[in-house]
């Protein structure tokens, strides 16, 4: 028996982008964390830390992030836990997001000055300190238009959750085409929520990005 | 403690060496096609009538802001109710072209717009002729520019490809998910599968290196 695409259908998949809203802020807040211990460590003098950074960002920039998930996904059973999609999509959407905001935070803390650093030094302030009341506060500034651009891709990303398994957006989207067999209207549907969710992000980025530059042109 | 066993996937490396070629090959179509669109709709985008403008931004929005997953499910779930059935391996094609195609379109414009009218009013008055001008004064400086980004959406767009095993087209990823129900050694056949990946990168970012190196000798001048 075949369902027909309704009204129904269509508050079903509605419904569902709650899930895809959900992984997102959970992957950009424990992406947050980890960039911002990446960006740190990336510019840290400590050796053994920028090369530990380093190589986990080439690690996750330079491998697809749907490997990135199954590694998580059948990893959890190794270290002993039950596989579970959830957390499997979580972690591995974070150590993802860690990776990518890790690079983009690192330039922008360089992009701070250099006698910024330096004058912080002068006037006697420590690491904790500079990084703190000096360099950070500026670099937030720079950080902002990249970041909201990071997060459509992050958005994005999300929907490959749906191959291990986590009923999101996009995967709630199969679901109801195996029912319903209308594919136009119903990846129509599912690709103009994506677009609803990107879309607002990826103008914001692009007018602060050229805000920003229009500032800083010299 | 759990026991890795590397030996079945070992034994069907030729099987993930297939796969990883598929891979190879069909990115580079996908870029090579995927920059004859881009360039078309960079020159749609700078100078071409204001209609085809706004097609050209359409496209550019909606891709970017949608998924590629849902893109692939689009074309190859989509296609066939306007009567073209793609096999995987094409409908594969089809959404990596169409995908780079936007990105592509954004990195070459902004190559464009970054040479200064300057350069080509100097042309003019060196009395180079039109095909000069747009080869030595608009592309190579231009191309010079976006190369760095052209090359890391490539390896991004080759990273990509992995997702369109989902409609059985066979890729490396196809051919480890093949591997992994054969074997269930399902953690040793994806850490094989993502260090081939790793390769590939690492070994496309080398090549992109070495070929910026010799393509574009001579100095940068500011």
């Amino acid at each position: 028996m075949i369902r027909v695409f309704g009204w129904n259908e269509f508050l079903i998949i509605v419904v569902a982008a709650q899930w895809t809203i959900a992984l997102s802020a959970i992957a950009f807040a424990g992406g947050s964390i980890g960039g911002l211990l990446m960006a740190l460590m990336r510019v840290s003098e400590v050796r053994a830390f920028r090369r530990f950074a380093t190589g986990f960002i080439r690690l996750f920039q330079g491998t697809p992030l749907l490997m990135q998930l199954f590694l998580v996904y059948f990893g959890m059973n190794i270290v002993g836990f039950a596989i579970n999609p959830w957390i499997a999509a979580a972690v591995a959407l974070a150590l993802h997001a860690s990776a990518f905001l890790g690079e983009i935070w690192r330039g922008c803390i360089e992009a701070v000055p250099k006698g910024q650093r330096e004058a912080a030094t002068a006037l006697g302030l420590r690491y904790y300190h500079s990084m703190r009341y000096v360099i950070l506060p500026q670099a937030i500034r720079i950080a902002v238009a990249p970041t909201v651009g990071f997060l459509v891709q992050l958005i994005k990303g999300t929907s490959l959750a749906s191959i291990i398994g986590f009923t999101e957006l996009t995967r709630q989207g199969q679901i109801i085409n195996n029912a319903t067999f209308s594919p136009f209207l119903v990846f129509g549907t599912v690709a103009a929520i994506y677009f609803l969710l990107c879309w607002p992000l990826s103008l914001v980025a692009r007018r602060m990005e050229t805000r920003f530059s229009r500032a800083t042109a010299r | 403690m759990y026991d890795f066993n590397f030996a079945p996937v070992l034994a069907a490396f030729d099987q993930l060496a297939i796969g990883a070629w598929l891979t190879v090959r069909l990115s580079c179509a996908a870029m090579l096609i995927g920059l004859v669109v881009s360039i078309f709709c960079s020159w749609g985008k700078t100078s071409g009538p204001k209609i085809l403008r706004a097609v050209i931004d359409g496209y550019i929005e909606i891709i970017r802001n949608t998924p590629f997953l849902v893109q692939i499910f689009f074309i190859y779930f989509g296609m066939p109710s306007l009567g073209l059935r793609l096999s995987p391996n094409s409908a594969a094609l089809l959404a990596l072209v169409v995908n780079f195609g936007a990105y592509g379109t954004e990195i070459i414009r902004a190559g464009i717009e970054s040479i200064h009218k300057g350069q080509v009013e100097a042309g003019w008055a060196l009395g180079l002729s039109r095909a000069q001008i747009f080869r030595y004064i608009i592309m190579k400086p231009a191309l010079r520019t976006v190369y760095p980004a052209l090359t890391s959406q490539f390896i991004y767009l080759m990273l990509n490809t992995s997702v369109v095993s989902v409609i059985s087209a066979d890729d490396l990823t196809a051919a480890g998910n093949d591997l992994q129900s054969a074997t269930f050694a399902s953690f040793e056949v994806y850490i094989t599968v993502t260090l081939i990946y790793l390769a590939l990168s690492v070994g496309f970012s080398a090549l992109f290196y070495a070929i910026e190196k010799m393509t574009f000798k001579y100095p940068l001048s500011r």
